[in-house]
């Protein structure tokens, strides 16, 4: 029962050997226990990417369409609209979006692939209400200069029609823009990157 | 290892002055002195305890994504079967890990009746393993009826109407039980309610009762020595050493063995054979239609066999009854001075394997239709299980039974 | 003596189909989840034929896609005939179950868990078990559930066998068939569809059975390692144990 003539050196690497070999093992029994947590097919499948035909889309007019459980915005500028943007880079925080809100096909000016077909996820960044769609008329309170936007109702943030947040306001990034491409002229879909399976 | 053992200093002290770690893991793990001649049957005791955090685990794991109403049940499950990642493990696991619940535990109670470590001053020992046997039967019931599938509902359809069976108030207890005149979405979810929370919190209780007391009195061994009547100088036990490292590791050995064929089952046969899980439990519950043959889990089939047994149908619930309860008398049951099966008469090793046999059978026996034969047999093993009891006690108090003498000290294996 | 050969065969066709016809006891349908080329027809034949009807309410077309090595486009293009149905969404079918039972008088059962409820021979022995009965209101009979209300909706392949009664004991029993009325499939071809389906629909009760049984071995593999150590480990410690 004493351990005087034990091989000490011997039981310390075999008791090191099952510690390290066992915690391979219970790592490994680790993953399913944490991947159980991702979304499941289920979720995954209601939060599959949507077609939106944009063949009846009037220039001005918005559509809102459900992706992932949050408002999507599909809104075609006007010409006007499309020359505004040039005007604000004065007021905006982030006027180059530098900031990675978007993929990188849309980091540009107006924040899309096409000019005039602006796609954005319609979340405030500040804190998760969704912004009111104000094309013309500008929203009370705001003595900046305006030329439409979206105004967010919680706290008072604003964006421009690219989704490009005003400075001064508590939102800190541009609106979202989801990944989204072309199936045709008048299909886009959003939610995968044009090539991804 | 050594380190915990004084804890004067360092961290350990800091904590040991607020929180008797140090202490408990000597009293319960580290300076623990266990008889060194354990054999085979030993290991049943950690796995069952293994097995306990298992299911708790898996249970928790799985708890998450499923829904407790008619319509949803079903669909829940599979869908964790399919849709979840990593789902289809979780319940394999869980339902693996049930059975497995069962094969350990009798195990280990039937090491318990070989060594008579029932006996004094075992007793609240074997009355706290007993009742965690009872309230693992009950979880495993509310558990199997969560899937809703035709098994589930027919199951517990069957099993309640038994208390139907019982004079006066049996068909107001049974409606009592349901909260509903049949088995509905009420009953599925106070039997989720059980099977989640009460049971599991019961069972851990009584797991923690089970090891105090049997720390309390030191563990039993093959040969049904006390091994603190012979101590050395230092007042530990001559044939006794510490639990760790030397029980740890054999116990790790023993774990890996177990979680071998663990994995062969879950990986390559999860259904065992339509016992672990029923063919018709893959069909959504049907109060309109019955299935052809309706046979409870293996685990339960010996009980079931007894329930058949009997002609009439509140005798029959009351020897099923009866075949749980009389566990707890055991310990008052056998009045022999010798525990191990190593140093008891032949009467007592002959009748203990007509009880092992008899036990068995009668789980054969529950699994197929009761026909004339099958029913006769049944009687027959029935006669026997309870047989054992009654003779036990004829055996033991009339001082009929010729023993050999037990040794001084333990034998090794 | 060629066409006498053509005759012989011809004539002994029906006979050996007869002899392995699922008259008694169940056919063996051997089903194997790791033949993807079984799985990938049996899928297809499932999409045309079974689901005309029946659907598989707890199975994800793009699970199937994932499962069986097909692409979504794939199993868009190839399993699903249902405008607006993408890829992501369940096995669902066009039929109302309020429709079947007004055709059929019960609702066409979702198959989903059949092969996993009834056995991967118990289907296949059911597709291969029709015959003509002329007293059923739809012409058909079959072995494995009498009084079947389901149409041979693979009449066109198999043809319509019909039954062979003898006299057993005084009593006239089923046992065997005869093919008088051909389909576009030979008994053998026709045994390899229905094996196909059957495939795919022990797969579809169970998606992970493959995939349990590869990850098995590594598991298995890796509790052998740790059985080697362990018992190392524990073998040095009891030299202290006398």
């Amino acid at each position: 029962m004493n351990q005087d003539g034990a091989d000490k050196s011997r039981r310390r690497f075999l008791t090191a050997t099952t510690g390290v070999v066992g915690g391979v093992g219970a790592a490994f029994l680790a993953v399913p226990f944490l991947s159980y947590w991702k979304p499941s097919a289920r979720a995954q499948a209601a939060g599959a990417p949507v077609e939106v035909d944009i063949s009846q889309l009037e220039p001005g007019q918005l559509v809102n369409v459900v992706w992932r459980g949050n408002p999507v915005w599909v809104f075609k500028r006007t010409e006007d609209n499309i020359s505004d943007l040039d005007k604000l880079e004065g007021v905006l925080r982030d006027p180059e979006s530098n900031q990675p809100q978007q993929p990188e096909y849309a980091q540009n000016k107006h924040r899309s692939i096409k000019p005039e077909i602006m796609v954005m996820v319609g979340i405030c960044t500040h804190l998760g209400c969704s912004p009111l769609f104000r094309p013309d008329e500008r929203p009370a309170g705001i003595d900046r200069d305006w030329h439409g936007g979206f105004f967010c109702p919680c706290h008072g943030s604003y964006f421009d029609l690219a989704g490009r947040v005003y400075s001064g306001v508590p939102a800190p990034t541009n609106l979202e823009v989801p990944p989204y491409y072309f199936i045709d002229d008048n299909t886009v879909l959003i939610g995968e990157d044009e090539g991804e399976a | 290892m050594s380190e915990t053992k004084t804890g004067s200093g360092g961290l350990m002290g800091w904590v040991d002055a607020r929180f008797p770690a140090t202490k408990l893991w000597n009293e319960h793990i580290g300076e623990y002195y266990a008889p060194k001649n354990f054999n085979f049957w030993y290991y049943f005791g950690s796995l069952a305890l293994v097995v306990l955090v298992i299911q708790i685990l898996s249970g928790i794991w799985l708890t998450m994504n499923y829904q407790p109403s008619a319509d949803r049940a079903f669909q829940s499950v599979e869908y964790i079967m399919r849709d979840v990642e990593w789902g289809w493990l979780m319940r394999y696991i869980h339902s693996t890990g049930a059975s497995a619940f069962f094969v350990v535990v009798y195990l280990h109670m039937a090491r318990a009746l070989l060594y008579g470590s029932y006996q004094k001053p075992r007793e609240l020992l074997w009355v706290f393993g007993v009742l965690i046997y009872l309230a693992l039967m009950a979880e495993a019931f509310f558990g199997y009826m969560l899937p809703w599938g035709q098994m589930s509902f027919w199951g517990a359809q069957v099993i309640i109407s038994l208390f139907g069976a019982i004079p006066v108030i049996g068909s107001d207890l049974a409606l009592w039980i349901r909260g509903d005149y049949v088995i509905s979405e009420i009953t599925l979810n106070r039997f989720f309610a059980l099977h989640v929370v009460g049971l599991p919190l019961a069972i851990i209780g009584l797991v923690v009762a089970h090891i105090l007391a049997l720390h309390e009195v030191g563990s039993n061994n093959p040969d049904g020595v006390e091994i603190k009547q012979n101590k050395a100088e230092d007042g530990t036990p001559k044939d006794g050493i510490r639990f760790h490292p030397y029980y740890t590791v054999k116990d790790t050995f023993g774990l890996v063995v177990f979680l071998i064929f663990f994995s062969i089952i879950l990986f390559y046969m999860p259904e065992f054979f339509g016992l672990f899980l029923e063919a018709p439990n893959f069909e959504p519950a049907n109060p309109q239609v019955t299935p052809d043959h309706i046979a409870p889990v293996w685990y339960f089939t010996p009980h079931y066999a007894m329930l058949r047994a009997i002609p009439d149908s509140f005798g029959g619930v009351v020897v099923m009854g009866a075949a749980v309860m009389i566990l707890f008398f055991l310990p008052w049951i056998d009045r022999g001075k010798v525990r191990s099966i190593r140093y008891r008469g032949l009467g007592y090793k002959v009748a203990l394997m007509l009880f092992f046999l008899s036990f068995v059978v009668l789980g054969y026996l529950g699994l197929q239709p009761a026909t004339g034969l099958y029913t006769m047999l049944a009687r027959i093993f029935t006669a026997i299980y309870f047989g054992y009891f009654l003779f036990l006690w004829v055996y033991t108090y009339f001082g009929l039974e010729k023993t050999r003498p037990v040794p001084e000290r333990v034998t090794m294996p | 003596m060629k066409t006498f050969l053509m005759i012989l065969i011809l004539a002994l066709v029906p006979a050996l189909s007869a002899g392995a016809a699922p008259v008694n006891g169940k056919m063996s349908a051997d089903v194997d989840p790791h033949d993807k080329e079984s799985l990938q027809r049996g899928a297809q034949a499932f999409a045309n034929y079974c689901m005309a009807c029946h659907q598989a309410e707890l199975m994800r077309y793009n699970r199937v896609a994932r499962d069986l090595g097909l692409s979504d486009e794939d199993v868009e293009e190839f399993l699903i005939f249902m405008p607006g149905v993408q890829a992501v969404d369940v096995m669902r079918n066009a039929m109302t179950s309020e429709d079947a039972e007004d055709w059929f008088g019960v609702a066409a059962p979702d198959l989903t868990m059949t092969a996993r409820r009834h056995g991967p021979d118990w289907v296949y022995t059911f597709l291969n078990g029709f015959y003509r009965d002329e007293g059923r209101p739809l012409g058909v009979n079959n072995t494995v559930i009498s009084n079947v209300s389901m149409p041979h909706v693979l009449q066109e392949l198999q043809g319509l066998p019909d039954p062979v009664r003898e006299e057993v004991n005084g009593e006239e029993r089923l046992v065997g068939f005869e093919l008088n009325e051909a389909g576009m499939m030979s008994p053998a071809e026709y045994r390899r569809f229905t094996r196909d389906i059957t495939n795919f629909m022990d797969y579809m009760a169970e998606p992970v059975k493959a995939e349990r049984q590869r990850l098995g071995v590594y598991v298995l593999i890796f509790l052998f390692i740790l059985l080697g150590i362990t018992y190392l480990l524990k073998k040095e410690y009891w030299k202290d144990v006398h």
